[in-house]
């Protein structure tokens, strides 16, 4: 629906902002609810850890990398183009220098932590 | 609040001081938190393994300096604001009226309870391996 629509460019920019953003949001909450378990039942924090070095685990955590990077990368244009109005007839261009720039940091993040992923399945050496 | 978006962001609002207000804040927190959410990702999660950062670690090596606290704290205050203003849109475009107005009161009631056990937690952590 979202590629088939003619909205274009602009309105795909959108559609991930908001979805990479209510992502985000929930995963906050959640986040700030774990590092409170950290003062107040520190051994039930650790007794979730496990979570991260589980295959769903890591990839959600991928997934969140991915989220927190696009919606920082695309929030940044949409400031750029609302101070700057008059690069909006590069609005297009930007968004594309955008996945650029997701591509140079997401790769070697991506073997990072597919290096962690490797490693729960023992796959790799610890 | 009118679902209206220019070719980047929301149309910057005319007229509300609040709304404007609100717009201004959304950007510079925005600025910050590209700083401050990409830095605390690539430590945390690229640089160490999550799965190895138990309770104690937190408490006597990520916060065994006021610096990383006050990082944290910041960014914990910066991504509240963001996050639920954020929030505070998304509803507005989906819902109206009681609904709405409902929703975002619980909104706010969330982020402040999050603001508070989020700051209890950054301020009181000892240094020491918690019991347990």
């Amino acid at each position: 629906m979202l590629v088939r629509y003619r909205g274009g460019e602009g309105m795909l920019a959108w559609a991930f902002h908001r979805i990479s953003g209510v992502a985000i949001w929930l995963f906050v909450v959640l986040h700030v609810v774990d590092i409170f378990l950290v003062g107040v039942a520190p051994d039930v924090y650790d007794s979730l850890l496990f979570i991260y070095a589980t295959p769903p685990g890591i990839v959600a955590e991928w997934l969140l990398g991915a989220a927190v990077l696009y919606h920082a990368l695309n929030g940044l244009r949409i400031i750029i183009l609302d101070f700057w109005p008059r690069l909006t007839r590069f609005h297009r261009q930007l968004w594309y220098l955008n996945w650029v720039l997701f591509a140079i940091v997401g790769i070697p993040v991506t073997w990072v932590i597919f290096g962690q992923f490797a490693r729960s399945m023992g796959w790799w050496p610890k | 609040m009118s679902g209206r978006y220019g070719r980047s962001g929301r149309v910057k609002p005319q007229g509300d001081r609040f709304e404007t207000a609100v717009w201004y804040g959304m950007r510079l927190s925005g600025i910050a938190l590209f700083v401050l959410v990409l830095t605390h990702y690539l430590i945390l999660h690229v640089l160490y393994d999550p799965s190895e950062q138990t309770a104690a670690w937190i408490a006597e090596v990520r916060w065994s300096s006021t610096f990383w606290r006050v990082f944290d704290w910041s960014m914990l205050t910066l991504v509240l604001f963001h996050a639920f203003m954020g929030m505070r849109v998304v509803i507005g475009d989906l819902a109206g009226g009681r609904p709405a107005a409902v929703l975002r009161y619980g909104l706010y009631g969330l982020a402040l309870f999050l603001f508070l056990i989020g700051t209890y937690v950054v301020v009181t952590l000892p240094n020491v391996v918690p019991a347990g």
